[in-house]
């Protein structure tokens, strides 16, 4: 059982890494792919480890310094894995001034983290966005990749409890 | 592909359109699509099959629709009815209704000023097209100006035309775009590149998120002709990854124009080439500054280089290289297919044609809007707007992002123009336009945005590096409650510096939202220094009285 368990993850980490060389084959292996690289490492993995920045930097030739630096310049990626969940809450000025900020001190109060943390249990990332570009439905919130708008507080606690749970 | 080609498919397409007696369009833009009205339209689809009308009555999925704040919005065709606020529930007297009296309920009054105001040019297809099909834009007259562009425009010809429309940089900076391309076809090297700037940054803007969503050809098609232009033949979308939808769309509309021939190799018979790819932006607002964008596009940390030389003569791998945002591609093919006379007919003397806004905040009709240049503020706030939300008073509209200022009621008489807002002590920005009642306070608000560019700021510069730390360690004290008079001073003399010594747009204009609060809103700043009061309450002030 373990060893079968054993394998399909080799298999899933084959191919996760054959779609972060098919990325750099794309173009050309040239050190100008290297934030489009990035990108499939942050889609497929979900951050970005060392190792991977040592293989990139490897195969587009350009040095680990470049690869680290341009890693964390973007807020885009990020080198700590995630937990379960992630609640992104939008913090762009339409949602500031109708109540992003009380949404998450309520989500800190609860929960007991801060913007960028996540929980002990490993179950919930709360993470901030500079602007979704959904002002119209302000304060918008991304649970797990869907964007959910015109929230407060009360009802943000709520679905988090629920969707935790499941 | 060739003319008579492309005319083929709007016959046929407008014919295809003539078979219905009555079209349900649905905005399947993201701010409706996270109102749930991709299920709303699948439900539609699957009523109509069951009731077996297929053959005069049709569903399909359509781009912004305008009003975000009351989606998922839905508009039948040819009545011309918008109902909003559209339930699964709905749907059955919505089809009863059709061909009879409009469902009362959910329909908004057809005389609302938020779309009787509006001057479409930019979102002319909007509400109209499914954004997906690119036989549906060319029914709408799409691809035609590329056509008339190659076969019987001389590149000159063209950026003529384009001077003399007075079209201006809709990205926030205003500057002529017929001279920006004129710089571009002058200057040499065999290698030229088109860049469409679609990292909008400034929170509180999703202008060109919808253009890219819902029509995402008419900015392939001006990247095309500018492209013929100046001479270049490949092209970059620099689009935010945040915009998943947006970028999906992209791929697929160019996908679709690569196969039908208007985008690749040849088009329209003649030598011309072009080809366009997407580049990802990864969350960095200074990549909004050209050179910051090109730097990312070479896969490189975005960080801004000193200018000049200018992209135009020194850009993407030290070639030529011309950048525009979004909008102003978006507007290149009504110009072309109207002439540059008839765009030149709207706005204002210096600020010619229409300009996209995103209405945000506390206002009533949040949404996405086009009005021609010189309408005042109070009329898109007000009257396209609908005035504040609940019962509180309008104090300010906060225009450009971290880049521009508050404006306030005293000035909402004052036309909207490129000069107008710079006078104002704001900036036109690109588009973004939030405003804020008295539960706002300006103190915080000048904070927020200096923290933002606080974060945002790439680190190159000392000005903006330093300053903008020491900027937001003044503001956090006064919000706090322990500010003195002298902080003030030291905020004024420090924004002056930064304004003055920075090397990029980012830190010349990040001091614009302290200046323009400290100017409007002194008092306030003065309340919360000497009575450790935030009127508006929105400030967490240490050891006073709240």
């Amino acid at each position: 059982m373990n060893e079968r368990q054993g394998k399909d993850t080799q298999e899933q980490e084959d191919r996760r890494l054959r779609m972060v060389e098919r990325t750099m084959r794309m173009y050309g292996n040239e050190p100008h792919a290297l934030i489009e690289t990035l990108h499939t490492i942050q889609e497929f993995y979900g951050f970005i480890d060392t190792d991977l920045m040592l293989f990139v930097s490897e195969k587009l030739g350009v040095p680990l310094s470049k690869v680290y630096g341009v890693a964390t310049f973007y807020h885009f990626f990020t080198l700590k894995p995630q937990g379960e969940h992630a609640c992104v809450v939008c913090n762009g000025t339409a949602c500031y001034i109708t109540g992003a900020k009380n949404i998450i001190d309520e989500i800190g109060k609860q929960y007991d983290i801060h913007p960028g943390e996540t929980t002990k249990d490993n179950k919930l990332s709360l993470l901030t966005a500079r602007c979704l570009g959904a002002c119209g439905l302000a304060p918008a919130i991304i649970y797990d990749g869907v964007v959910v708008g015109k929230q407060d507080p009360m009802s943000v606690i709520d679905t988090l409890g629920r969707w935790i749970e499941k | 592909m060739n003319y008579e080609e492309l005319l083929e498919i709007a016959k046929v397409e407008n014919e295809k359109k003539a078979q219905f007696v009555h079209t349900i369009n649905v905005c399947v833009a993201a701010g409706c699509i996270s109102c749930g009205s991709q299920e709303l339209l699948d439900a539609f689809k699957r009523e109509i099959e069951k009731r077996g009308i297929e053959n005069w009555c049709k569903a399909k999925g359509v781009g912004c629709l305008g009003l975000c704040t009351a989606g998922p919005l839905i508009s039948i065709e040819p009545e011309g009815f918008i109902y909003k606020d559209v339930k699964v529930s709905d749907i059955i007297d919505v089809i009863d209704a059709l061909g009879g009296e409009p469902v009362k309920r959910i329909l908004c009054p057809s005389d609302m000023s938020f779309f009787k105001k509006q001057q479409k040019i930019v979102l002319e297809n909007f509400g109209k097209i499914d954004p997906e099909r690119i036989d549906e834009y060319i029914a709408s007259g799409g691809y035609q100006s590329l056509n008339l562009a190659l076969r019987e425009m001389s590149p000159s010809m063209v950026i003529e035309q384009i001077v003399k429309s007075g079209l201006r940089g809709r990205g926030g900076g205003g500057y002529p775009t017929g001279l920006k391309w004129t710089t571009v076809i002058k200057a040499s090297g065999t290698q030229k590149y088109v860049i469409c700037n679609a990292d909008e940054g400034d929170p509180g803007a999703f202008m060109d998120r919808s253009v890219l969503e819902s029509d995402p050809h008419r900015v392939l098609e001006g990247m095309a002709i500018a492209g013929y232009s100046v001479g270049a033949d490949k092209a970059f979308i620099y689009v935010r990854a945040e915009y998943p939808l947006a970028i999906k769309r992209l791929r697929k509309a160019i996908a679709q124009a690569e196969r039908l021939g208007v985008l690749g190799r040849g088009i329209f018979n003649t030598p011309f080439n072009f080809d366009i790819k997407l580049r990802l932006g990864a969350g960095a607002f200074v990549c909004g500054e050209e050179t910051a964008l090109i730097s990312s596009i070479e896969g490189n940390r975005g960080m801004p280089q000193t200018r000049p030389p200018y992209p135009a003569e020194y850009g993407l791998w030290g070639c030529p290289t011309l950048i525009n945002n979004v909008e102003t591609f978006a507007n290149v093919p009504a110009i072309l297919r109207n002439g540059s006379q008839w765009y030149s007919s709207f706005g204002t003397e210096k600020s010619r044609g229409t300009k996209v806004f995103a209405l945000a905040g506390r206002i009533k009709n949040t949404g996405l809007i086009e009005v021609a240049m010189g309408t005042t503020l109070r009329e898109i706030v007000f009257d396209i707007g609908g005035g504040i939300s609940a019962d509180s008073k309008f104090k300010a509209v906060q225009t450009g992002g971290p880049s521009g200022g508050c404006i306030t009621e005293e000035f909402l008489d004052q036309p909207v123009d490129y000069e107008s807002l710079v006078k104002l002590g704001s900036i036109m920005g690109s588009g973004g336009m939030i405003v804020m009642d008295d539960t706002s306070c300006m103190v915080d608000v000048a904070k927020f945005f200096v923290e933002f560019c606080m974060t945002e700021s790439c680190g190159k510069c000392v000005p903006c590096r330093d300053g903008s730390a020491q900027m937001y360690y003044l503001l956090n004290k006064i919000s706090k409650g322990h500010g003195t008079t002298s902080d003030l001073h030291l905020l004024e003399k420090l924004c002056e510096i930064i304004k003055n010594t920075s090397l990029c747009g980012l830190g010349m204009s990040m001091p614009n939202p302290v200046i323009s609060t400290m100017h409007y809103f002194r008092e306030e700043y003065l309340t919360h220094i000497h009575d450790k009061i935030c009127p508006a309450g929105a400030c967490n002030i240490e050891g006073g009285r709240k």
